[in-house]
């Protein structure tokens, strides 16, 4: 079984619209399972008419809560916390502490130092995520609550179902649509994967990225390959990124013109691959056969 | 006024949007303007403004240090870790430094003080001016999954409490713990969007992240006219202000990925950025006139 992750530094370059569409040709050779690790902000499905079949709870840690009849308002708690969770209301008549959830990263400093006892570790449900069915195989996604934290253990639970799938299905290739950034659920992206595909554009920032993605790949020893979308937006910046990679070392797959056909299979709900022929499915094919060629 | 540039899906145009009000703001109207990057796993805004950095500063996060001579191996210190970020293991302790929080909880636990902490640089803070603008940045170092402590370190440097005129806090893309650090303590959200299926999506997550924190929201549509009517839809309905459109355009794309500001690539557009900006004022004014009669 091998893993491939699409990842890309920057955000919107393309990342999903191209795991659709290699989910689509990758599913017409072998068995394949999908996960989309962006639990931020997860999209894969609205291109791959996914149909929820199982729905999981994801408990993402704790969060400390005060009660406040046992509360003594000594303030160790405050003193302690180094997130600036804990904050000190003021009623008329009495005063206590109590926590911020959106601040609290629950991590029980203030649960083992008040001397009251009284602060409790609740479990706080960070998200959900679930397995649906796809035309193309079994698609293991997540949607992470606004304003909760964990999203690298939240991708680690998605990507471990997907293995379990694949290993209990015979699937062979596991393809994840990775988050953007450089971050915790990036390195949680990555981990153990056969094949890093960067989707790089060529602005100023498109290219200041992909340098920060290239260089963390190459942290975690992963091999990875480059696509440059949108290429002809700047042709200047297209040959500013080849001449970059080939420094690192790291191949260019192919060039992928900038064509509105994208965005219209998007608002389709399809894979580009699979709404027509264009010069952009040319270009995405012959890229699946380089990526299949590196496995 | 901090006015925070988000969106739940990346590239989209916070960038874009940021640094044109702040160039807007800073060169028509003389406002004192300060441009705080905090998308500190991909900080792009310096590709834009330019800034002379002058000034520079680490960050980091305090993790344990186990005076070996001293521990009795009780394991007290993993038992009070949430994140796992210490075990031991027979005669030794060890520390997990990528997924420590530097709570700190171990060492106040130690019963026998075997515990110090010293400080792990993550990443930079660099400051410096962009012409008229107060420019700083953080920059998460490659192989670093934590940005929050960077983005809380550059906020509490920069945002303290005599904070004068117009901070521009450009976000990193996602819902979670980034994008909350950002956020927290802002006075407005500005969310930035594209009018396709994953646009829409996350817009709906930026939402619902920012009513979690109680932030006034408007709308930036960017590239008006690629998709479908699923934005405006959205917002006409949720009584969400679309505060400003700018329509697809090539030569637009083209400005950006020279690293051109929107309105340095279109001077046109200045006066479209002066009535955004007085539009999130009034709507500014108008919540504070609400809040002062119910006082």
């Amino acid at each position: 079984m091998k893993q491939i992750v699409i990842l890309s530094g920057k955000g919107g370059t393309g990342k999903t619209s191209l795991a659709a569409a290699f989910a689509h040709l990758a599913s017409r050779e072998f068995p394949v399972v999908l996960v989309d690790a962006d639990v931020d902000a997860a999209n894969l499905e609205l291109v791959l008419s996914a149909r929820i079949t199982e729905r999981h709870s994801f408990i993402g840690g704790k969060v400390a809560i005060i009660d406040p009849d046992k509360c003594a308002a000594c303030g160790i708690c405050e003193t302690i916390c180094r997130f600036d969770a804990v904050v000190k209301p003021e009623e008329p008549d009495r005063c206590y502490y109590s926590v911020s959830p959106i601040s609290c990263e629950g991590c029980a400093a203030c649960y083992y130092q008040c001397p009251e006892g009284a602060i409790q570790m609740q479990d706080r449900e960070a998200g959900e995520w679930f397995v649906s069915e796809t035309p193309y195989g079994p698609l293991v996604h997540a949607r992470l609550h606004p304003a909760q934290e964990n999203s690298g253990k939240l991708v680690t639970v998605v990507r471990q179902k997907a293995r379990q799938l694949a290993l209990d299905e015979g699937r062979e290739l596991i393809i994840i649509d990775g988050p953007p950034g450089i971050g915790c659920p990036v390195i949680s992206a990555v981990g153990g994967v056969d094949i890093a595909l960067m989707v790089a554009e060529p602005t100023v920032a498109g290219t200041h990225d992909l340098e920060r993605i290239i260089q963390t790949v190459e942290h975690f020893r992963v091999r990875g390959a480059v696509i440059v979308n949108k290429y002809d937006l700047s042709i200047k910046g297209t040959q500013a990124i080849e001449e970059f990679c080939k420094n690192h070392n790291v191949p260019v797959l192919g060039k992928v013109p900038f064509d509105p056909v994208v965005t219209e299979a998007m608002v389709k709900g399809v894979p580009v691959t699979a709404f027509g022929d264009s010069r952009v499915v040319e270009v995405i094919s012959a890229v699946w056969g380089a990526v299949r060629g590196m496995l | 006024m901090k006015i925070a540039i988000a969106s739940g899906k990346g590239g989209t145009g916070k960038t874009t949007i940021a640094t044109s009000l702040a160039h807007t703001l800073a060169k028509e109207e003389k406002t004192n303007v300060l441009f705080l990057d905090c998308d500190v796993e991909e900080p792009n805004g310096h590709l834009f403004l330019r800034p002379v950095l002058e000034s520079r500063e680490e960050v980091s996060v305090p993790i344990p240090v186990v005076n070996e001579g001293k521990c009795t191996y009780c394991g007290r210190c993993a038992e009070v870790c949430q994140y796992h970020a210490i075990a031991v293991v027979g005669k030794k302790v060890l520390v997990f430094r990528e997924i420590c929080h530097g709570c700190g909880s171990c060492a106040l636990n130690c019963p026998v003080e075997a515990i110090a902490e010293r400080p792990h640089p993550i990443g930079v803070i660099e400051w410096g001016r962009s012409g008229e603008i107060a420019f700083a940045h953080g920059i998460l170092n490659v192989g670093e999954p934590m940005a929050s402590p960077i983005i809380r370190h550059l906020k509490k440097r920069f945002l303290k409490g005599d904070f004068t005129g117009v901070a521009i806090l450009d976000a990193p893309p996602g819902t979670s713990c980034p994008v909350v650090e950002t956020l927290e303590g802002t006075d407005f959200a500005l969310l930035v969007t594209e009018p396709t299926p994953f646009g829409l999506h996350d817009l709906e997550l930026a939402v619902q992240v920012a009513r979690e924190l109680s932030l006034p929201i408007g709308v930036v549509i960017n590239r008006d006219g690629i998709g479908d009517e699923g934005v405006e839809r959205f917002c006409q309905e949720n009584a969400i202000p679309v505060l400003m459109r700018i329509p697809f355009q090539r030569e637009i794309a083209e400005a950006y990925a020279t690293g051109k500001t929107l309105v340095e690539a279109f001077p046109e557009y200045r006066e479209r950025f002066k009535t955004l900006f007085s539009q999130i004022a009034s709507i500014l004014q108008a919540r504070a006139e609400i809040s002062g009669e119910r006082r």
